[in-house]
């Protein structure tokens, strides 16, 4: 075993001769999946032994799996043996020109500026590199106090000791089947590492990742808050892709040591499909933090607009007495999509609380679901939780739905859960279009109002995008 | 002539409500609309600014020279009419100044005018509010969320005064306000009359018309205006009551 890696790497060498840094089309391993798939993958990636050691028993565990089915969503099998675990996007357009004009309009809409448009796309211009060195330079500057943040792949081979010793910590291999999955086949992701009292100079955002990476379906992320640190990191997927339904299995772990916070902020647009229902992005991530020390604070906000089918739960678990957890979402589904999302607050230690605030939007065909689990195990004295479930529905063929689990385990629980649906009234939509506002616009507006809660806890370019995000994807659902 | 109505029907979930109502309005004139419940008046006002469920069966609508029946109630709006609600709703998260912001630079796109940025627009609703006599915190807080009655109402006139309509129709303004509330909504309705603006004045009672003196108040009754006359019309009703039109009007007028 420990030979081959060395063997299939100069084989594969010679394949990929052109280089998948300067021309990652080209690069590509063909569809199916076996421990060969995972050994190459692991040797193009230069990994140590433990890492492809690591991945293999994920993957022999994922065959011991079955997918899951209790999700309320529709959704055909997947053929595992069909996809490329690791693949640049097919079709790759050379140049903005050749882009759908349709997507150059969202483009356009969401403000997005013309080099980002590019790398959106998918077209490989300068104007990408140029981002990279962006990037970097940020990188010199979080050096200075200590913070680490680089590509997954990147850490493994430069920071072994420290991805080792938190990998698959709060998501284990075998936690569930995409899970599973995806610790055998990640490509890449984002790794994180803020030391003992460090506040991080700035925003994190994987916009810059993504440029230099560019890798895929199976992404791991993986953030380490030391002692008394803070750090806020923001996710963009506000890149929609246009193959036939795909398969994005992502995790995120976090852990909080004492006293630290980890604020997660995501906006989702993956490519949701078409009107008819007809491709989009399968988006089955699992997110999960810990809140591993004494007053520790985890924070998950996100805005999940994209994808043919959203499934995540992103969690919290509480371990360190004191410590905090929070979820912050709002859902929108159009047309044929379906969200089945929500979270896991999981108390544990002393006077642990959680916050959960969920916004569902539903309109056209779509079926969008709140799924949220509060579990207070026995020694989790004096826990808190508070929920607040709303949503909205646009139109009468769309459904709304809420399946909140509640585990109490400790009689000094406090658990309390507040639900709403209701409709865009008439007479709202009256009042508005009376002062003259158009229809349209007037259902963006009352849809912002109804998500400002959440919107609120994003930073503040965030919190406009995804309101633009929620006008683009609203287009069309009234009349 | 601004606003010209004639011979109108109107249905409201199959029923008949207005049965051929005519009236004409010029500007600069204050018409107040009087009548018992259910005779029809927040039908016509509901009519008027394009409210779906209303459907007209009979009769035409124009305003300033359009068929104001075939307009989008956004259009009626951008062409200068407002209707303050009996019962504004709440838009819950959604900020007054940018409702409001929102709503004036629709209306100046669809006229063709150059649209507020939002320093301009800052400064003229600090402006309307003063004017108004009302307090600023009205611009911070969600549309009509956990206002009171009267509270709701003086946003009502607060949005007109921004949004400076040619004709503005007041749908029972006075209905659930205290005697310093309505002083205070008929000193600002008061403020914008003006020879190019005209009011229409929906009320049940003759006593907010002590404050906003109409120049002209007609009788509305079982669908269709049955007396028009000056002030002292609304007085005389305030005195005798509904019953005592009813017995007055003779029975040709129902033709």
């Amino acid at each position: 075993m420990a030979t081959q890696p060395e063997e299939l790497r100069s084989a594969l060498s010679r394949r990929y001769d052109a280089g998948f840094v300067t021309d990652i089309e080209s690069h590509s391993l063909p569809p199916g999946l076996d421990e060969d798939t995972i050994r190459a993958l692991s040797a193009i990636k230069e990994e140590p032994e433990w890492m492809t050691d690591w991945r293999l028993a994920a993957y022999r565990h994922w065959l011991k799996m079955t997918p899951p089915h209790w999700a309320h969503l529709k959704l055909s099998p997947i053929d595992f043996q069909a996809i490329s675990y690791y693949s640049a996007p097919k079709n790759k357009p050379k140049s903005l020109a050749e882009v759908d004009p349709k997507l150059l309009e969202t483009y356009d809409k969401l403000g997005v500026p013309l080099h980002e448009r590019a790398r959106l796309a998918g077209v490989a211009v300068d104007a990408v590199f140029d981002s990279v060195s962006v990037a970097n330079t940020a990188r010199d500057q979080l050096a200075k106090v200590g913070v680490i943040f680089c590509s997954m792949s990147e850490a493994i081979r430069e920071h072994g000791d420290l991805v080792r010793q938190y990998l698959g910590t709060v998501v284990p291999q075998g936690d569930n089947y995409f899970a599973a999955l995806n610790s055998a086949v990640f490509s890449d992701g984002s790794f994180v590492f803020i030391p003992k009292g460090v506040r991080c100079p700035m925003e994190l955002s994987t916009y810059f990742r993504i440029n230099a990476g560019h890798t895929g379906q199976f992404e791991r992320t993986l953030i380490i808050a030391e002692e008394d640190s803070v750090v806020s990191y923001l996710e963009g997927c506000t890149a929609p892709m246009r193959d036939d339904n795909q398969l994005h299995a992502a995790v995120v772990e976090l852990v909080a040591l004492e006293r630290a916070s980890i604020k997660y902020s995501t906006v989702q647009n993956w490519y949701p499909g078409d009107e008819n229902g007809k491709g989009g992005i399968y988006n089955f991530v699992t997110k999960r933090g810990e809140c591993r020390g004494d007053d520790s604070r985890i924070s998950w906000t996100q805005v999940e607009t994209g994808s043919a089918i959203t499934w995540k739960y992103p969690s919290c678990v509480l371990r360190g007495d004191r410590s905090v957890g929070e979820f912050h979402s709002v859902a929108l589904t159009h047309h044929y999509q379906q969200a089945d999302t929500g979270t896991k607050m999981i108390h544990i230690g002393r006077d642990t609380k959680s916050k959960i605030v969920s916004k569902g939007i539903s309109a056209g065909k779509s079926q969008n679901s709140y799924r949220g689990l509060v579990k207070v195990e026995k020694g989790a004295v004096n826990a808190r939780n508070h929920t607040r479930c709303d949503s909205i529905l646009i139109g009468k063929q769309c459904g709304s739905h809420t399946f909140p689990y509640m585990e109490i385990r400790n009689p000094t629980a406090i658990v309390e859960h507040e639900a709403t649906t209701s409709k865009i009234s008439d007479d709202q939509m009256f009042y508005c279009r009376s002062r003259g506002i158009s229809e349209e616009d007037a259902v963006s507006l009352i849809v912002d109002g109804f998500c400002k809660q959440v919107f609120r806890e994003l930073p503040m370019e965030f919190a406009v995008e995804a309101k633009k995000l929620l006008e683009v994807s609203l287009e069309g659902a009234i009349g | 002539m601004m606003l010209q109505i004639e011979n109108l029907h109107a249905r409201v979930a199959g029923k008949e409500i207005l049965k051929g109502l005519s009236l004409e309005v010029k500007p600069g004139e204050v018409h107040a609309i009087m009548g018992p419940n259910g005779a029809g008046k927040s039908t016509l006002g509901n009519v008027l600014a394009g409210r779906s469920g209303y459907e007209v069966t009979q009769g035409s609508v124009m305003f300033d020279g359009s068929n104001l029946l075939e307009m989008e109630p956004e259009a009626r709006a951008a062409a200068g009419l407002f209707l303050a609600f009996q019962y504004p709703v709440e838009i819950p998260g959604v900020n007054n100044t940018y409702f409001l912001r929102a709503a004036l630079n629709a209306q100046r796109k669809t006229r063709g005018e150059a649209e507020l940025d939002s320093v301009q627009f800052l400064k003229l609703v600090r402006e309307r509010i003063k004017e108004m006599g009302m307090t600023p915190d009205l611009l911070n807080r969600a549309v009509n969320e956990g206002f009171s009655g009267g509270e709701k109402k003086r946003n009502e006139v607060f949005q007109m005064a921004v949004l400076e309509p040619r004709l503005a129709i007041l749908d029972e303004t006075d209905s659930g306000l205290d005697i310093d509330a309505l002083k205070q909504v008929a000193a600002g309705v008061n403020a914008l009359r003006s020879p190019e603006r005209a009011f229409l004045v929906i009320t049940h009672y003759q006593r907010l018309l002590d404050y906003i003196v109409p120049d002209f108040v007609h009788v509305l009754a079982d669908g269709r205006i049955v007396e028009s006359g000056d002030a002292q019309l609304a007085r005389e009703l305030e005195a005798h009551g509904y019953a005592w039109v009813r017995e007055r009007t003779p029975a040709e007028a129902h033709a």
